[in-house]
């Protein structure tokens, strides 16, 4: 993924968006600050959520914490190598670590922030 | 260190039977039968002995050294409260003998002693009756949430969520999750307490409770404590207290009168009961009137004659949180400690842990990143986020401090803090302790300016140095395998 032409929350998820489906994961700015993490809890793939859910609990040696989903829709696809190498996420955030796909249904894109944002905002918060 | 199964030779057995003087018995069915030797291991009672003795030299406990773990309140366990748990007329008595017909009679004294702790507890609180059953602070908190839900249950008022601020206790989330409650997380403002304007919009005829954390984890008092218990109840939630932080308030503040529903206490912290290495722990309940009779059964009520009994006829209780009357060994100790300390010698305790946290922080905010510097309590917390640009992370820190001989204090929790130290010294601790961690800390800061590559291989005089926390978690490997 191109980080630059991505979108991203203020709880420091990534959103790539194509059409009606959006591929969602963590920042690197996220796996740093959570250290290693050894476990993650996936949604099941086909399962209806709410914009503002959290479908993902990633588990680091640090803390327990959730991943939000800012669309409401379907969970299409799950990157289900994490369950055995959850790892992947602190080496590759933006590409192999993927997390899930979701077919949006409704929820808007407003509250996510470009690449220049979400990095001013990151800086902000050290 | 080795295991003992690897200090084992063969062929030199630590026992040897004696010749069997009974009947040997009918033999086993084969299948019943191990077809291998049992793998003990052969080793000499010298050897024994030396093996267990010198694990249990590498236990650090407060009883070793300085033990500042925030949010844990690792204070000292008074050993007077060990000699009376001893005593033959409480260690021989057994959790059923009240049930017993004319048992009641034989534990007049025990039961007693937990009714008369139920009202100090209730005095200390300001709450109007208390459960001694929950046997931890979180075994607490499910029970205090289960008051909640039974509470709405009996009015037959659905509600869907309880609200957390984001700097109360780890288990308070998993609590209500537990208890059937959806968590509503609130955001911390700038001066590190629950976020009003994000809490009010929160909050809704949907919301059952708010769980608060009074000191919260960064050790401050929340300042709008009116205005959110007010509010919750206007939206008709009710008010959890988790008086984990309590040893920063005793006979300051009640939380009874500062509107709260319902408190959990942890006996372990606050009133000086061992804990450390899990427990036995003890995490009483109190309520305010109108959740009395949702309490846990059995209760303890005293009779006309001035007798004690078990009351079960309790139709609305939660039922039973857990086996007889909880953990009555560490009652009995949580209670002598309060009859021995006594009202002015509680609050002393609570006046001296503020200051021993306040006397840190002014010693270490020079050399310390402190992100809430005011309104500190019984503990505070430092960001090691300085440090962490030359690559000393708060892990490094902790793992250096162990090289001292002090414990660490606790890291990265709480989680709106960045590279988070949480310091809580206690009130136990003298002046010359307290320097001498500073001194230490003050060294390790200068260390990490000057050599900050060094820390990544501390501790270096630990048993056990850098573990593979990753691969303790994924693989841990649990029992031994010749």
């Amino acid at each position: 993924m191109d980080a630059e032409k991505l979108l991203y929350s203020k709880d420091h998820e990534w959103v790539s968006i194509d059409g009606e489906t959006a591929v969602i994961g963590i920042t690197d700015y996220a796996q740093e600050e959570l250290g290693d993490i050894v476990f993650v809890e996936l949604p099941e793939s086909g399962s209806e959520i709410k914009a503002g859910e959290a479908p993902v609990t990633l588990e680091s040696v640090k803390a327990v914490s959730s991943v939000y989903c800012p669309f409401s829709g379907i969970i299409t696809e799950i990157n289900s190598k994490l369950e055995d190498e959850p790892e992947i996420i602190n080496s590759s955030p933006l590409d192999q670590g993927w997390i899930f796909k979701i077919k949006i249904t409704s929820g808007n894109k407003d509250n996510l922030l470009n690449s220049a944002d979400y990095e001013a905002y990151i800086k902000e918060l050290d | 260190m080795e295991l003992i199964f690897e200090k084992s030779q063969n062929d030199n057995p630590g026992i040897k039977l004696p010749a069997s003087d009974v009947p040997s018995a009918e033999e086993l069915d084969f299948e019943y039968l191990r077809n291998d030797i049992a793998g003990l291991p052969q080793i000499s009672e010298p050897e024994v002995v030396r093996h267990f003795t010198n694990l249990s030299r590498l236990n650090f406990s407060v009883d070793t050294n300085f033990y500042p773990l925030g949010s844990c309140t690792m204070k000292y366990n008074p050993r007077f409260t060990e000699k009376l748990a001893g005593l033959d007329s409480f260690s021989s008595i057994h959790p059923l003998q009240p049930q017993l017909i004319k048992g009641g009679m034989l534990t007049q004294g025990a039961m007693q002693l937990i009714y008369n702790l139920e009202n100090l507890l209730s005095e200390i609180t300001g709450m109007h009756a208390f459960t001694t059953q929950p046997m931890a602070g979180a075994h607490g908190e499910l029970t205090g949430v289960m008051l909640i839900a039974a509470y709405h249950k009996s009015r037959g008022d659905k509600r869907e969520f309880i609200i957390i601020p984001d700097s109360g206790h780890g288990t308070n989330p998993a609590s209500a999750a537990i208890a059937g409650y959806k968590v509503k997380t609130i955001k911390s403002d700038k001066n590190g307490v629950m976020d009003m304007q994000a809490y009010k919009e929160a909050l809704d005829e949907r919301t059952a409770g708010v769980m608060l954390t009074c000191p919260n984890t960064l050790g401050i008092f929340n300042p709008h404590i009116k205005e959110i218990t007010d509010s919750a109840h206007k939206a008709g939630a009710l008010m959890y207290y988790d008086g984990a932080n309590m040893n920063a308030i005793m006979g300051k503040a009640k939380p009874g009168e500062l509107g709260f529903d319902i408190v959990h206490l942890n006996l372990h912290k606050t009133f000086s009961t061992p804990h450390g290495g899990g427990g036995p722990g003890a995490g009483p309940v109190g309520v305010k009137e109108f959740l009395s009779e949702y309490l846990p059964t059995s209760r303890i009520i005293m009779r006309e004659d001035g007798s004690y009994a078990l009351d079960y006829y309790k139709p609305l209780s939660i039922g039973y949180i857990s086996p007889f009357y909880g953990n009555f060994g560490i009652l009995l100790r949580a209670y002598a400690y309060i009859l021995y300390m006594g009202r002015d010698g509680l609050i002393e305790a609570s006046e001296n842990a503020v200051l021993n946290a306040n006397y840190l922080k002014a010693k270490l905010k020079e050399r310390f990143h402190i992100p809430h510097p005011e309104g500190t309590l019984h503990e505070f917390v430092i960001s090691a986020k300085n440090f962490s640009e030359k690559g000393v992370k708060a892990l490094d820190f902790a793992k250096a401090i162990i090289d001292t001989g002090f414990h660490p204090p606790t890291v990265y929790f709480p989680l709106n803090i960045k590279e988070a130290i949480m310091v809580e010294p206690t009130e136990t601790e003298s002046r010359q302790t307290l320097d001498s961690f500073v001194d230490e800390l003050l060294r390790l800061a200068d260390l990490a300016d000057s050599e900050p590559s060094r820390f990544h291989d501390f501790p270096e005089k630990a048993p056990v140095c850098r573990p593979d926390e990753v691969r303790a978690v994924k693989h841990p490997n649990l029992s031994y395998k010749a």
